[in-house]
């Protein structure tokens, strides 16, 4: 009689209660496929509540294992889980949480060679990545892919997050067109970050997935959003896709994916800034 | 109590509490043509209240509330066109 078991209609009646979601928008979560590239700060609260929220199936990619410094901020992960790879105890926490979900696990580090099979069969990629290389490679292509990216990046107390969704606004070569050079954005592990910020932004991405899939209210399409953690304030930066833009403007320069190595960020020991395409 | 209006379907909600009288309400009604009737019974005395309003604010029409027997309550429902 029902399209959910007993169970399900109880574990997400709070869903299906909103107007906005109902059964047919339990249904849309069920039937979704989310890559979630990082299993870290910004991965991890955000895969918790895609999973808790009845999302059908949830990639996760990661090729480094747990360490003990992680679990200050990065909660899919237990103390127990340190030297473990990363992806298999994010299985183990999604499971955990809701054995309804299929968890696709992906131990690689994303490349310019695998980024475009990893993203294909999903609908929306929501990035966690901790470093500005594969950031850009993968901004580079879900453009390429059209596919919807949610990305956030946090440092120390601050926080930004956009929502990329290819031919409708911008993406994040038009408001960043490169890189920082190696060395000038210091990486959480030399600047340190605060475990609470990656749960805001993490579950700000989920939110951004959330409405995305269900097709409901305003994503930050345009829109920087900044969180100042200290301050304890939101802002918000509207931006528009440039036309200039290298990789989603109308005479795009960056028409194969590149890898940019920027590897080592550490003061003093920083890498000639720019590009190295080896792509 | 029933009015001679045409029920498109019925579901028999006895045993079920809030909020699932009107999380499996909506479930069914969701299925439904706009314009179309759904009849609910209830034996839960809160979800005489609740599950009208709740469809209220989601925009159906409630064309009943009324006794449905011992100890029960339909709730006529008219989907939003």
């Amino acid at each position: 009689m029902f399209p959910f078991t007993e169970d399900e209609i109880v574990r997400y009646s709070r869903n299906i209660i909103l107007q906005e979601v109902g059964g047919v928008g339990q249904q849309k979560l069920k039937d979704a496929r989310v890559l979630v590239v990082g299993a870290g700060g910004l991965g991890s609260p955000a895969a918790l509540y895609l999973a808790a929220a009845g999302v059908g199936t949830i990639g996760i990619v990661d090729h480094d294992t747990v360490d003990l410094s992680n679990l200050q901020r990065q909660i899919l992960h237990r103390t127990q889980d340190v030297g473990k790879p990363k992806v298999e105890s994010a299985r183990r926490a999604l499971e955990d949480l809701n054995p309804g979900v299929r968890v696709e696990t992906y131990p690689v580090r994303l490349t310019a060679a695998n980024v475009m099979d990893l993203i294909r069969d999903y609908d929306v990629v929501v990035d966690g990545v901790d470093n500005f290389a594969t950031r850009y490679l993968l901004n580079d292509a879900c453009v390429m892919a059209g596919k919807p990216l949610v990305d956030a990046g946090i440092l120390r107390w601050d926080g930004l997050m956009m929502t990329i969704k290819p031919g409708e606004g911008p993406c994040y070569r038009c408001v960043f067109p490169e890189p920082p050079p190696a060395g000038v954005i210091p990486t959480c592990q030399e600047a340190g970050v605060i475990g609470a910020l990656a749960g805001v932004m993490g579950t700000l991405q989920a939110m951004e997935v959330i409405k995305l899939l269900l097709g409901v209210g305003q994503t930050l399409t345009g829109r920087l959003l900044l969180f100042d953690g200290l301050e304890g304030r939101f802002r918000q930066v509207s931006a528009s896709r440039d036309p200039n833009c290298p990789v989603c403007g109308d005479n795009p320069t960056v028409t194969e994916l590149v890898e940019y190595d920027l590897a080592c960020d550490l003061p003093g020991t920083s890498a000639p800034a720019g590009a190295a395409d080896r792509g | 109590m029933s009015d001679a209006r045409q029920v498109h379907r019925e579901l028999d909600l006895k045993g079920e509490v809030c909020p699932y009288t009107f999380v499996k309400s909506k479930l069914v009604l969701e299925t439904m043509a706009p314009g179309e009737i759904l009849r609910v019974i209830v034996d839960y005395p809160p979800a005489t209240s609740n599950v009208p309003r709740s469809m209220e604010s989601e925009g159906h029409r409630v064309l009943s509330v009324g006794p449905a027997g011992q100890g029960a309550w339909e709730i006529v429902v008219r989907k939003k066109d």
